[in-house]
């Protein structure tokens, strides 16, 4: 038998570490070793033990308490131990239902170690690769269809092309690890556990444009990864498969890390390597492109980690067989962050061409409160809300931009109907608004104004002409801002009001605010008929609005309220409503 | 903080390595920031004199990335994460809790050194939302309570 715990920073926060030092403790004889992100995040902590068969079972939700039960398990092989751990049939369906490619090793070999990777046919795409002329991989990425996963969308084999053509001998290949979109954690979870998988891809993209320095920018956010990534690139150096002649092809190819700094911004091809300079990340006008003129004015070519960890599947199953899944415009699998008020948060990977219902209702579970699917958020920042009324949408990168979201990096995050989709809007306002460079003067002082205005229309101070307004600022920062992160801002608020113009005008003629979130636009109210007098409510409201004798119905005097909402927090009863 | 106690020698490593490899300059500011804690002035001026880049400009990268901090943290730093799953999940809850039982707004140190309260971009931790992370430790799914009780027993641990 033999234990493997799934560790990545999700699995480590809930406390996957603790679980294998009491497992280790317990004096289990079996092998216990570490793997990555199984992607099932809500089922964290995990342990997985393989019989000699290399049957599976699977527990989920362990603590450090159930050391014991495990050990007794792998001694006698009597599942009655820890038969309330095993993971559930339903729950099992989440990977099942999946088509894994970027993520085909996540959480089943051991990230730490080069052989687990070689073992799992590791590096035989790089070989393959260096026996090809780069010419002739750049023709297998383009058959295959991949497409950047960053967000953008962009054809991978044009870019490495145009890389390749570019006069020059020093180029650079570069890969964005600046994950820096909000609800996005999927090439976290691919460095943290499946490191050689990116330096393979990245590799061979190497071989094809012509250069010989390969450089990871990796948010500084994410130590665990920068950790394993270090070690495998350490590993790869020791076995020749980085550094000079490599496989005896006569390429050579060197490997860095840079640790980003914290700048959303950052995510931007050229603001990335500004900061890969050492300065401050600002974006450069376009063109020249990276291609003809990026690191240290080198040809270069930057994707992201995603983008790369489908290439070494791509070369060796050929570029047939990435295109024949998905759909006309959208080839091959895209992986998803499926968070929110969803049952199961974690990553899903699936082809092109299913569609959110797929993702959030058949796979993620539905919704894990009470309250119904009100809208899914795809695209962070830059992106945009899209309604229930569409869920049935495509995933596909046209069907997608066409609702006015966008692909994006692939995070999704799940709404109820408690979510405010003004405060929504106003949330990635300020996001964007913090995180400009301030460059361009659309993209400085018009995100500034937008929020501005999103927070007089959320404190009830919302005029008639406002919604207009706020249409005209975004056009025109669409315009007039220099790069992708002004150009999108407005997304957000395009698609909350596109689609819920009816929340905008309750917060501006009714002063009300429907989802009960905007604190200036709601009251608290004790319902007579549920309140025990238990005292709790008055005893946690800190300005005293609460008055009241015990075990009889209490009252808020809602002049001194400042609806800071500790009452409808402590109340037991439900007996405390926001209107 | 007084000027004798920034220790410029803890710098020569850093910058015997550093100083001379162009585009370093991030590089040798996080090293510095994990010495001491923050970007002290008398740093600054040391990195500036041996890299020949002005102070303005290297002020002008610090300042830009919301890593680098120019005055002293506590004990603890708690980062707690402003993504989009904490927001959808009440992280304002929580970022309230903290500033009730600590007594500080984002930015600043409690008056005994102990705690720093720092909102920072998504962490990544979506599924475990909302999160923070207190020096290296991830802390998921909290509550109001939960946060409370992350408190107490972190204050309780150094005393």
């Amino acid at each position: 038998m033999r234990i493997v715990i799934g560790q990545g920073s999700c699995g480590i926060a809930a406390g996957a570490e603790k679980v294998r030092k009491a497992l280790q403790n317990a004096g289990i004889t079996a092998d216990i070793s570490v793997t990555g992100c199984i992607g099932m995040c809500w089922l964290e902590p995990i342990v997985d033990i393989y019989d000699d068969e290399n049957k599976l079972t699977r527990l989920v939700k362990v603590s450090e308490n159930d050391a014991e039960a495990i050990a007794s398990f792998v001694d006698s092989g009597d599942i009655s131990s820890v038969e309330k751990l095993v993971v559930s049939d339903e729950d099992s369906e989440f990977l099942s239902k999946q088509t894994r490619i970027a993520l085909r090793n996540c959480g089943i070999i051991n990230p730490e170690k080069i052989d687990a990777y070689i073992e799992a046919d590791g590096y035989t795409a790089l070989k393959k690769a260096l026996s090809m002329t780069p010419e002739e991989v750049i023709d297998v990425i383009k058959t295959s269809g991949l497409a950047g996963r960053g967000g953008a969308g962009f054809p991978t084999w044009f870019k490495w092309n145009a890389a390749r053509q570019s006069a020059g001998e020093e180029k650079y290949l570069i890969c964005n690890a600046d994950e820096g979109d909000p609800g996005a954690f999927m090439d976290r979870a691919v460095i943290e556990s499946d490191p050689h998988n990116l330096i393979e891809g990245m590799l061979i993209g190497a071989y094809a444009i012509g250069a010989k320095h390969a450089v990871v920018y990796v948010r500084a956010e994410y130590p665990l990864a920068i950790k394993r990534l270090k070690n495998a690139i350490a590993q790869a150096e020791d076995k020749g498969i980085i550094g000079e002649n490599i496989f005896g092809s006569g390429f050579s190819c060197d490997f860095t890390i840079k640790a980003g700094a914290g700048a959303f911004v950052c995510g931007e091809e050229t603001a990335l390597i500004e900061s890969l300079e050492g300065h401050r990340g600002m974006p450069r006008l376009k063109p020249p492109f990276p291609a003809q003129s990026g690191f240290w004015r080198k040809p270069s070519n930057i994707n992201n980690v995603e983008t790369f960890a489908n290439v070494a599947w791509i070369i060796n199953n050929g570029g047939e067989a990435f295109a024949a899944m998905g759909t006309e415009g959208s080839k091959g699998t895209k992986v998803f962050a499926v968070t929110g008020k969803v049952k199961r948060s974690g990553l899903v990977e699936i082809p092109m061409g299913k569609t959110l219902r797929d993702v959030i209702f058949d796979i993620g579970g539905g919704m894990k409160t009470d309250k119904p699917f009100k809208a899914v958020q795809m695209g962070g920042p830059s992106g945009g809300c899209i309604p229930a009324s569409l869920i049935d949408t495509v995933i596909d990168y046209k069907a997608l931009g066409a609702t006015g979201a966008i692909m994006g990096s692939g995070g999704m995050v799940v709404m109820d109907e408690s979510t405010c989709m003004v405060g929504m809007a106003k949330f990635f306002l300020d996001f964007t608004a913090k995180e400009s460079c301030g460059k361009c003067i659309h993209c400085r002082i018009g995100t500034k104004r937008m929020l501005e205005m999103l927070e007089r229309i959320t404190n009830g101070e919302g005029k008639e002409g406002d919604i207009e307004l706020l249409e005209e600022l975004c056009y025109s920062i669409k315009d007039g801002a220099l790069c992708g992160l002004g150009q999108t801002a407005p997304n957000p608020v395009l698609t909350t009001i596109k689609y819920f113009r009816d929340e905008y005008e309750a917060h501006i003629k009714d002063k009300k605010c429907p989802a009960g979130e905007c604190s200036a636009l709601i009251e608290y109210k004790i319902i007579t008929e549920k309140c025990v007098g238990c005292t709790r409510c008055a005893k946690n409201c800190p300005v005293n609005a609460i008055s009241g004798t015990v075990k009889l119905p209490h009252v808020i005097d809602t002049d001194k309220c400042i609806k800071c909402g500790k009452c409808f927090q402590n109340c037991k009863f439900g007996a405390i409503v926001k209107e | 903080m007084e000027k004798s106690k920034v220790d410029l020698s803890l710098l020569d490593g850093v910058l015997d390595e550093y100083a001379e490899v162009k585009g370093s300059l991030i590089t040798i500011l996080q090293h510095t920031q994990d010495i001491y804690g923050y970007l002290p002035k008398e740093a600054i001026e040391l990195i500036s004199e041996r890299t020949g880049i002005a102070t303005s400009e290297i002020m002008g990268v610090g300042t830009f990335y919301t890593q680098f901090r120019f005055e002293p943290v506590g004990k603890y730093l708690i980062m707690l994460c402003q993504g989009t799953a904490c927001h959808v999940n009440s992280s304002e809850l929580i970022l309230q809790t903290i500033k009730d039982e600590l007594d500080i707004e984002d930015g600043q140190t409690t008056e005994d050194g102990l705690f720093s309260l720092k909102c920072v971009a998504c962490l990544g931790c979506c599924s475990l939302s909302p999160v923070m992370m207190i020096n290296e430790d991830t802390y998921g799914s909290l509550t109001p309570d939960k946060t409370k009780k992350i408190l107490k027993e972190l204050r309780e641990a150094a005393q």
